[in-house]
């Protein structure tokens, strides 16, 4: 009995992971809320969260938990609509002749949630502290692109910072600053909509760890209290002048553990909005919520990457990969095993972005299993016969890694398995240390809509999105081109080209777009969700 | 007595020293890099890695660093720091035990009275159809796993009859605690209902008990106090020992109620890499595991006047 229970501990994990796929069951739908109508301007709504990793400082969260959080609380200097293109939030203007430097001009009248103006200087220091290796920022390679970046950031470990000031950024007046680049980035202003880039108020620099638990910035809800492990609420920030003004009272982050209990609660009103349904509830989520279901495509990609280091691939011809390519069967594995979830993906680039082209694969992103064969019997064949495709098995990949390697081996007869890593961290050790033995899976989410997001920070040779050792001369000169582009939209166009000759190189093998799969109850309603996947939150309209 | 105390308090230090330093070696030697995982996906910049590792104190060798640990919580009562959130442990741990105090000590309530109930019921008809019932009532408990348990409650009790929430909306109420309380007693009660019948029905034949009942005692008093008390030995046992087990095993239940408990934060530690959380958490439950083992040892003496301790 006492080895039972002991066994009840260890493989507690276990069992959870299993917990979440095994046992069907769910009621039925029995809400029935008043429905008055109307909308209650004050009404605050809940939303499924996990608990944020980090502390709340914008320059120090990258998962998703905190960084929903972040952006309710603070604005940058500009966003994006849906469509791609710039909307001025905080500043007024950003105006550059060579895309290199930019004058920054903020509106009037912007002040923080504890009353100080949001100035110039709120924006520079802001970014001074977080690029500056002594406040050991995760997000502080963000500034690499500011002159001045080296003397705040050394390259070297352990090497002491020269300045604590990046000398690319100037403030000019109380309204207005400059920011140099080192180099001209035509796309640079989106960048400027990441959270990485907001301002910070004079009260944080006095302890940035209590700021952290306890933010205060310039968006458009105000922090209200942290209970942990149990809920963060904020309330709408009254003062803001924003273009995204709250449309409800506030918002409460309630946390969950598992996707599973959230849509129980979801289903008995105990949770307003869903991020993301359990793959137990795929199956019935659209017929328990009618038209609360969401499923809508966002900017995300799957991939699955040949270890260019590797000596099964170091000098393999291209024509094998789009071989490998044209044998998985993209259109039968997201409509089974993933259960519609996901989105055949024709190029590298992501839906939604600016620069998207549909379809520039073409053929080579077509299920052809006689034409697979061809290739990749004219490109050499795959040394060894055998692949592997590495993944993190606490991240529901299993499944489809299965499907794509039985589509590989039927289509071509190469055998093909699994290399299964226990978790998220011993699989990115193995990605980082370059030990992958063949090939592995990688996910992508937008950082900031433009197409070179998808193709620099992935395939140039030094970019540090590069894991796979993929180096292409001719490609590094096109993006380098296209980086100095005059224009945004030269520099798209570029890149567009960049993407049709990276069908022929080859440096991944892109497998499907994500999608949405959430919902949302029946108190809310007018809820959207954005191009990362989030709610939109200032828009969501609480029923009286 | 009081020598054995002192001394069982005494082997509690080595105890204490060995479980401690091998957890942590064990959270060491998994693979992966706590410090690395922060930027997921995305390409880390090295420089930030090392520093934050640095400033951790995750660059010293092994030993210097469980070193450092111990003297911090020996000395301080300082658990150290959380990796990512750059909490204090201490917080940490003050947040998910009494959540899990309160889950356990519900539950263990009800293994207690109930398991006991249905092994006393059980025990003094043995072999009659009231002992039976209860052989398959506690043999159904065993056999379901814990999480068909919980997806059954909830889809009967919540969903259906609507009496109460599927999940734990505030873990200081007890009437919400109530649900995974008895999802997670299930599995004990069982045991503590066989325990007790097996106990009772041997008892029942002793020579003390026909001497009680020979002696022309009440009824009440041959049940309650001389069966009872001698038959509870391995129940004492089991129910000490479990305790811990409540306590840090609630992985599950808590998972599937989504209660915010130890179980919970053990499971996310070992996920996240974070070995200064989980070594403070499974040094708690180490303690709470020697001092149950201690005091259960004690209860024998008192349950049976031929146990004594030099």
């Amino acid at each position: 009995m006492r080895g039972a229970k002991s066994a009840t501990w260890v493989a507690g994990a276990i069992i959870v992971a299993m917990a979440a796929t095994a046992c069907g069951g769910g009621g039925g739908d029995k809400g029935s809320k008043n429905d008055a109508g109307g909308v209650n301007p004050n009404g605050k709504f809940s939303v499924e969260v996990g608990e944020p990793q980090n502390p709340l400082q914008p320059a120090n969260t990258m998962e998703s938990n905190g960084s929903i959080v972040v952006r309710s609380l603070f604005a940058q200097l500009v966003d994006y609509d849906p469509q791609g293109k710039i909307v001025m939030v905080n500043a007024q203007s950003v105006d550059t002749k060579d895309n290199k430097t930019f004058t920054v001009t903020l509106k009037d009248g912007w002040t923080f949630h504890d009353g100080t103006p949001v100035t110039a200087e709120s924006y520079v220091k802001a970014w001074n502290w977080a690029a500056n290796i002594n406040n050991a920022q995760t997000n502080a390679s963000w500034f690499a692109d500011i002159k001045g970046f080296e003397d705040v950031h050394p390259a070297k470990e352990g090497a002491k910072p020269k300045a604590d000031a990046m000398s690319g950024l100037k403030v000019v007046d109380d309204k207005t600053f400059t920011i140099e680049l080192t180099t001209p980035i035509p796309y640079f202003v989106y960048k400027l909509g990441y959270e990485v880039f907001s301002p910070l108020p004079e009260s944080f620099y006095k302890d940035p760890k209590a700021a952290g638990e306890n933010p205060v910035g310039n968006g458009p809800y105000q922090f209200v209290k942290w209970d942990h492990k149990k809920q963060i609420e904020v309330k709408r920030f009254d003062g803001y002048k924003g273009p995204d003004k709250a449309k409800n009272g506030g918002v409460i982050f309630k946390n969950y553990t598992g996707l599973e209990a959230a849509y129980e609660d979801l289903k008995s009103g105990n949770v307003d909005v869903l991020r993301q349904i359990g793959p137990k509830d795929l199956p019935v989520y659209r017929d328990d919520l009618g038209d609360r279901a969401v499923d809508q495509a966002y900017s995300a990609i799957q991939s699955i990457v040949p270890a260019f280091y590797s000596k099964q691939w170091k000098n393999v011809d291209p024509k094998v990969i789009q071989g490998l390519s044209m044998a998985i069967d993209r259109d039968t594995i997201t409509k089974t095993v993933l259960q519609g979830t996901r989105e055949p993906a024709t190029g590298f680039v992501a839906k939604g972005v600016l620069g998207y082209q549909d379809n520039v694969g073409g053929d080579v992103f077509k299920y052809d299993p006689a034409k697979a064969k061809e290739l990749i019997k004219a490109g050499g064949g795959v040394p060894g016969n055998k692949i592997s495709i590495q993944y993190n098995a606490d991240g529901g990949h299993k499944e489809w890694v299965e499907a794509v390697c039985n589509s590989i081996s039927n289509a071509t007869g190469i055998k093909c398995a699994g290399d299964s890593k226990a978790d998220f961290q011993s699989d990115l050790d193995a990605r980082e240390a370059h030990e992958v033995k063949s090939i592995y899976r990688s996910g992508w989410v937008l950082d900031y809509p433009v197409n070179a997001n998808f193709i620099r920070d992935l395939y140039a040779t030094t970019s540090a999105g590069n894991q796979s050792g993929f180096s292409n001369k001719e490609l590094d000169s096109m993006i380098k081109k296209a980086d100095i582009a005059p224009t945004l939209d030269e520099s798209v166009k570029e890149y567009q080209a960049v993407e049709k000759k990276m069908v022929e190189l080859m440096p991944a093998i892109p497998l499907w777009y994500y999608k949405v799969n959430a919902g949302y109850s029946e108190n809310v309603s007018n809820v959207q969700y954005a191009q990362n996947g989030d709610p939109v939150l200032t828009g969501v309209e609480v029923k009286k | 007595m009081g020598r054995y105390v002192a001394r069982r308090l005494l082997q509690m230090i080595p105890v204490f020293i060995g479980t401690t330093l091998l957890i942590f070696l064990m959270v060491y030697a998994l693979p992966g890099d706590p410090v690395r995982a922060l930027f997921g996906d995305k390409g880390a910049d090295p420089t930030t890695v090392a520093r934050i590792r640095h400033d951790l104190g995750l660059d010293q060798p092994i030993l210097k660093q469980y070193w450092d640990y111990m003297t911090g919580i020996i000395l301080h009562f300082d658990f150290g720091n959380q990796i990512a959130s750059g909490r204090p442990v201490r917080d940490v741990l003050g947040e998910a035990f009494p959540v899990t105090i309160r889950l356990a000590s519900l539950a263990f309530a009800i293994e207690l009275v109930v398991g006991i109930a249905l092994g006393v019921w059980a025990g003094m008809r043995a072999g009659k159809l009231a002992d039976s019932l209860v052989l398959i009532f506690t043999l159904l408990l065993i056999s379901v796993p814990v999480f068909v348990l919980g997806f059954i409650f909830k889809l009967v009790f919540a969903f259906q009859l609507g009496w109460m929430t599927p999940n734990v909306q505030d873990d200081t109420n007890y009437s919400q605690l109530l649900m995974p309380a008895i999802v997670l007693a299930a599995l004990s009660l069982a045991y503590v209902a066989r325990l007790t019948r097996t106990s009772i029905a041997e008892n029942l034949r002793a020579d003390y008990m026909r001497t009680a009942v020979a002696k022309g005692l009440p009824r009440r008093r041959v049940i309650g106090v001389h069966l009872m008390r001698n038959s509870m030995i391995p129940v004492v046992t089991f129910l000490g020992t479990d305790i811990g087990a409540l306590m840090g095993g609630a992985v599950v239940t808590e998972g599937l109620f989504n209660i915010h408990g130890v179980g919970g934060t053990i499971y996310e530690s070992i996920l996240r890499r974070e070995g200064t959380t989980l070594v403070g958490l499974v040094t708690v439950l180490v303690l709470v595991f020697l001092f149950t083992s201690l005091l259960v040892d004690l209860l024998y003496a008192v349950l049976d006047p031929r146990i004594r301790y030099a």
